[in-house]
């Protein structure tokens, strides 16, 4: 349920904005969430911004998985 | 630039008629055997001929990338290559919504000569319908077409016969021209922007033929319905089945990202210069490079292979090492919020 | 493209599937409430990847295939209506009602428009003063927010030609009943998205209460196979409990202006889940003070109510009891073309996941 994708803030006028996933261009609605700033990453839900991601937890995630063996056999 | 519409008259047959043949579509398609204006052309053609028919409606007419009439020549124009024929003649019957606007119409018509001169075919017989507002979306175009057939390539114009171990190519980024159109009717717009990728295939296609003869199974262009409709077409009943491998497909970023913001899938997305080749895989390579040392073939790329996994079925290995059946399309493709 | 991509490494991947082996022993059921999780299990192929004693479940979170058919047949209604344009997501327009679905209507000359946000539908609305614009309201947490600025828009443009007919549902009570009414699971994969609005803390009482795992996943492989991963250790520690594996997206509290907004509109109701039945304050409807929006209310739609179609296993799909394969209509009569029940016609229902990805 509830497709939603991470989108960059390109540009803001009031409560709207435009955002970039991978170079297409949408308009957002910025009604749901509070100061976005350009550049923020956002994810989008039919055309709003639910909420912006949070990168710090973003990369530690990816560090723990990388973290975790490849081998099952070395670890005891 | 004017405001005169398309008339009622303008198909009525009368003198508005004939100056409409005569100031657009001869001018523009000027041609001998089309300047006659004799009731039908007559040509000498080859041993083997092919010949097919499309109609082409789209909504907008204009689009990034291309328009209507454009759209008409190439489609008609790459049904006869990937049949393994050298286009000649095409046909041409318009169907003009009444207010119509004559400049749009000459824009149309010029941008078909334009392809018909690129492709080297001659539009040489055709035909003008008006209706009244309402009874047609502004213009539909039908075109039909005439090629040469090429004895070497004779597969291709039976059926299909699928052998393990042919490789699958497809030669280009997917989804370029459905992403083109939907800009032109949404509000979706692009960081660099996605053109159309329509045009007539001659200088991929042709060439193949030449170097590689014989050596091509099959050959089919990607439009409505995609890559995942047009595989699917050919394997449906076979006891071979096409594997492919995501990380191969080669679609744009920009496409990507519609698709993830809509629910889209990029191997149903509509094409009109992208032709899928199933080869025998020791040409594999050499065909691919070939193909790649063309302009409209640059980012072709083996997507995949023939053989026993799914008899009759298109598999798709996931970028992360699973499998998972690639159906056709079931109805029209619609953005989903979930 | 950034946040995506790097969650669908190969490798990494395979890390995490060697690790599940590597610490998993009980057998394990993991229900995935959410719709978009079924996909994306499908089609990466994450279900074929794991051990045999770690089975998956998909559960009552496509908004389509738990909206019961009255709510399209009275959408279907609408339609029918000189005065009114539809708009609606692209999901519902295919979903069939009793006697035939929006987009059936459409070609018998319906004026029935797909809407990607629900500013358009205002737009459309201010366009269209003569006429009546309808939308119907479907979606989880995630999904009424955007339903609820278009209220409140509309009142502050003042538009008198915009009504919701509302299915909009909440989770946590859903999850609760599926427990209750014999869903046999260890553990919920917590719908991502859902939780990025309404936050982690609307599953604690039910982990509590039934001494079960809930790990808010993400939508990515990498997503899944690390909330996997996390439910299978909670498990063989015996310790279950409320966890997030979405970080990036999801905290305890969740986003609070969005949940303002939303019981600012809204309160809650009782409401039918296809499949699962009625459950207590599920629903959600629009307040009093909003009922000049509320097409229920504005007009007459008088639906009988139905049984679903026979042979039809949504029900059971839906509540985890039951596979698609299980169903004697599966690919065979009902396919995504001519889907029979809900679970066939949204593309993320179960059984259309099933379909199409089934290999
Ligand atoms: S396969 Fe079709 S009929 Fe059977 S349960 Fe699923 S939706 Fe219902």
């Amino acid at each position: 349920m509830c497709l939603s994708v991470p989108a960059k803030i390109i540009e803001i006028n009031n409560d709207m904005a435009k955002a970039s996933v991978g170079g297409s261009i949408i308009d957002v609605g910025l009604q749901l969430v509070e100061d976005v700033k350009l550049g923020d990453y956002v994810l989008v839900h039919t055309g709003f911004a639910l909420e912006k991601v949070n990168e710090d937890e973003a990369i530690k995630m990816l560090e723990m998985i990388k973290q975790l063996t490849d081998n099952p056999d070395d670890v005891t | 630039m004017s405001n005169q519409k398309i008339l009622m008259g303008h198909g009525a047959g009368g003198k508005l008629s004939h100056q409409l043949i005569q100031r657009i579509f001869v001018r523009h398609f000027s041609n001998k055997s089309l300047s006659v204006l004799n009731d039908a052309s007559v040509i000498k053609t080859s041993a083997f001929t092919a010949f097919t028919t499309d109609s082409y409606v789209i909504d907008p007419i204009f689009f990034p990338g291309g328009d209507i009439g454009k759209l008409a020549v190439s489609g008609t124009v790459n049904d006869l290559l990937v049949s393994g024929a050298v286009p000649k003649y095409l046909s041409a019957g318009f169907i003009i919504e009444e207010g119509f606007l004559i400049d749009d119409l000459v824009k149309i018509v010029a941008s078909m000569a334009d392809e018909a001169r690129k492709a080297g075919v001659e539009i040489i017989t055709g035909d003008t319908k008006v209706v009244k507002k309402g009874q047609c979306d502004k213009i539909f175009i039908n075109t039909a077409g005439i090629g040469d057939a090429i004895e070497s390539e004779s597969k291709l114009w039976k059926t299909p016969k699928l052998r393990a171990g042919d490789k699958v190519i497809v030669s280009g980024c997917l989804g370029d021209h459905a992403m083109a159109v939907l800009s032109a009717r949404s509000s979706i717009s692009f960081e660099r922007e996605v053109l159309s990728d329509v045009a007539p295939l001659n200088k991929l296609i042709l060439p193949l033929y030449t170097n590689f003869p014989g050596k091509i199974s099959f050959m089919r262009d990607v439009t409505r319905g995609g890559l995942a409709t047009v595989l699917n077409e050919i394997c449906a009943d076979s006891e071979l089945g096409i594997e492919l491998f995501e990380n191969k497909i080669p679609v744009r970023c920009e496409v990507e990202g519609v698709c993830e913001i809509f629910g889209y899938d990029p191997l149903y997305l509509a094409n009109e210069g992208k032709v899928v080749i199933i080869v025998e895989s020791e040409t594999a390579e050499a065909i691919l490079e070939q193909i790649k040392s063309c302009e409209f073939g640059k980012k072709a790329e083996i997507v995949g292979e023939i053989n026993k996994r799914a008899p009759g079925r298109v598999i798709m290995n996931s970028v992360i090492g699973g499998t998972r059946i690639v159906d056709m399309l079931a109805g029209e493709m619609l953005p989903r919020i979930c | 493209m950034k946040y995506l991509e790097e969650y669908r490494d190969n490798k990494l991947a395979s890390n995490l599937i060697n690790e599940i082996i590597r610490i998993s022993r009980k057998p394990v059921r993991f229900m995935e409430v959410c719709g978009g999780h079924t996909m994306a299990i499908r089609k990466f192929g994450i279900h074929k990847m794991l051990p045999p004693n770690i089975e998956l479940l998909s559960g009552p979170g496509c908004p389509v295939c738990v909206t019961e058919r009255s709510f399209i047949d009275k959408a279907i209604l609408l339609s029918k209506k000189k005065e009114v344009i539809i708009t609606t997501y692209g999901d519902l327009i295919r979903v069939p009602g009793t006697a035939s679905s929006l987009d059936q209507e459409k070609s018998s000359g319906a004026d029935v428009r797909i809407i990607y946000s629900t500013l358009e539908a205002l737009k459309i609305a201010e366009e269209n003063p003569q006429k009546k614009v309808v939308f119907p309201g479907i979606g989880f947490e995630t999904t009424t927010p955007s339903t609820a600025v278009a209220v409140l828009n509309a009142k502050v443009r003042q538009l008198q030609n915009f009504f919701i007919l509302s299915a909009h549902k909440i989770m946590p009570p859903a999850m609760e009943a599926l427990i209750k009414g014999g869903a046999d699971i260890n553990g919920y994969i917590g719908p991502g998205h859902v939780s990025t609005i309404a936050g982690s803390r609307i599953y604690d009482k039910l982990s509590v209460d039934f001494n079960i795992s809930v790990v808010i996943s993400g939508f990515e492989p990498l997503d899944i196979l690390q909330s996997l991963l996390m439910l299978v250790e909670q498990q063989e520690k015996g310790k279950p409990s409320v966890d997030i594996q979405y970080k990036r997206a999801v905290n305890y509290k969740g986003n609070l202006k969005a949940q303002k907004l939303v019981e600012s509109v809204f309160e809650t109701c009782n409401t039918g889940w296809r499949g699962i039945g009625n459950v207590p304050d599920s629903g959600l409807k629009l307040k009093d003070e909003f009922s000049r929006y509320n097409a229920e209310l504005q007009f007459e739609l008088e639906v009988k109510e139905v049984p679903e179609p026979k042979g039809c296993l949504c029900g059971n799909i839906l509540s985890g009891k039951n596979k698609p394969q299980d169903c004697k209509l599966f690919g065979k009569i009902c396919v995504p073309e001519n889907p029979i029940g809900a679970c066939m016609v949204s593309s993320e229902g179960t059984c259309a996941a099933y379909y199409r990805y089934n290999f």
